[in-house]
C-alpha cells in the first residue's frame, strides 16, 4: 500500500519536474514547481517526516513559488522569443544529465554503500516528529538555528536595498544639508536705495 | 515490500538530474534557471530527510531545514537582482550579461 502511494507520488514529482524545465510559458513552469513541492511534501508525510513536509508547503508553496509568480508576471518579457533556438542545448544537457545520474546511481547502488546505522524512525526519542525536532533544535543546534535567522535577515535587507528606489518627484528633508547650511548662504544683506528696488 | 531508502535516493537522483538538465536547456531564461536550482535543492532536501529517517537520526531533518532557509533566501535575493537588472536593461537575456567583460 505504502509502496503504491510512493510510486504514484514519485511519478507525479518526476513529471512535474520535467514540466518545469520543458514548458514554454514560465507561469506553467511555476505551477509545475508548486505541484512538485506539494507531492514531495506528500512523500515526506509517507515516511513520517510531517514537520518538514508542512514546512516545505509553507516555505516553498507559500513564499518562494508565489514570489516566482509575482516576478514572472511583473516582468514584461517576450518568453516565446527567449525559448527560440534552445533545441540545440538539449544534446549537451542530456549528456551531462545522463553522466550525473549514472554517477549518483553508481554511488547509490554500489554494494554496501547505503548506510544502515539505525532503524527506521522519523522521530527518535520523542512521540511526534515535531517534538523530536524541537527537542534538539533549541538546544544542540541553537547556533545553527540563529544562523538561519541571520541568513533570512540578510536576504530580506539585501532584497529591500536592491529594489528600493527613491522617488524623485517628492521633496524630502535632507538633514545633513540642512545642518551644514551657514548663515552666509541663507542670508544676503542688500542696501536698498530709496525708490530703486532690488 | 516496504519503502526503502533506495527508493528515495533514486527519486532524489532523478530530481537532481532533471534540475541540472533544466539549467542546461534553459540557458537563455534565467527565471527557469532559478526554478531548476530550486528543484536541485528540493532533491537535496529529500535526500537528507531520507537518510535521517531511515537511519533513525534527527540531524538530517534539522539540516534539511537549514537548506530550506538558504533556498528561500537565495530565491528572494536572486529575484531582486533580476528585477533590478530588468529595470536597468529592459530585458533579462542572460547572454548579454557581459558589461564587465569577465
Amino acid at each position: 500500500m505504502d509502496l503504491i502511494a510512493f510510486y504514484i507520488l514519485a511519478t507525479i514529482v518526476t513529471v512535474a519536474a520535467l514540466g518545469v524545465i520543458v514548458s514554454r510559458n514560465p507561469v506553467h513552469s511555476v505551477l509545475f514547481l508548486i505541484l512538485a513541492f506539494l507531492t514531495s511534501a506528500g512523500l515526506l508525510v509517507l515516511i513520517g517526516a510531517e514537520f518538514l513536509a508542512m514546512l516545505l508547503i509553507v516555505v516553498y508553496v507559500g513564499a518562494v513559488a508565489v514570489l516566482f509568480l509575482f516576478v514572472v508576471m511583473m516582468l514584461d518579457v517576450d518568453f516565446v522569443e527567449l525559448k527560440q533556438g534552445t533545441l540545440g542545448y538539449w544534446p549537451l544537457g542530456l549528456i551531462a544529465g545522463g553522466l550525473m545520474f549514472g554517477e549518483i546511481a553508481l554511488v547509490t547502488f554500489a554494494r554496501g554503500s547505503v548506510v544502515r546505522a539505525g532503524q527506521f524512525d522519523p522521530s527518535p526519542g520523542a512521540d511526534t516528529n515535531a517534538e523530536a525536532i524541537g527537542l534538539v533544535m533549541y538546544s544542540d543546534y541553537l547556533l545553527l538555528f540563529q544562523l538561519a535567522g541571520i541568513v533570512l535577515l540578510m536576504a530580506m535587507i539585501g532584497a529591500i536595498v536592491l529594489t528600493l528606489r527613491g522617488k524623485t518627484s517628492v521633496k524630502r528633508q535632507n538633514i545633513g544639508k540642512q545642518v551644514a547650511r551657514t548663515r552666509g548662504e541663507a542670508f544676503e544683506l542688500k542696501d536698498v536705495q530709496p525708490g530703486e528696488g532690488i | 515490500m516496504n519503502i526503502g531508502m533506495e527508493h528515495f535516493l533514486t527519486l532524489s537522483a532523478a530530481l537532481f538530474t532533471i534540475g541540472v538538465v533544466g539549467i542546461f536547456v534553459n540557458r537563455k531564461n534565467i527565471i527557469v534557471i532559478l526554478m531548476a536550482i530550486e528543484l536541485i535543492l528540493l532533491s537535496v532536501n529529500i535526500n537528507l530527510i531520507a537518510f535521517a529517517v531511515f537511519t533513525g537520526t534527527i540531524t538530517g531533518q534539522i539540516f534539511a531545514m537549514l537548506v530550506l532557509t538558504v533556498a528561500a533566501a537565495e530565491a528572494a535575493v536572486g529575484l531582486a537582482i533580476l528585477v533590478v537588472y530588468f529595470r536597468n536593461r529592459g530585458d533579462i537575456a542572460v547572454e548579454d550579461v557581459n558589461l564587465m567583460k569577465g
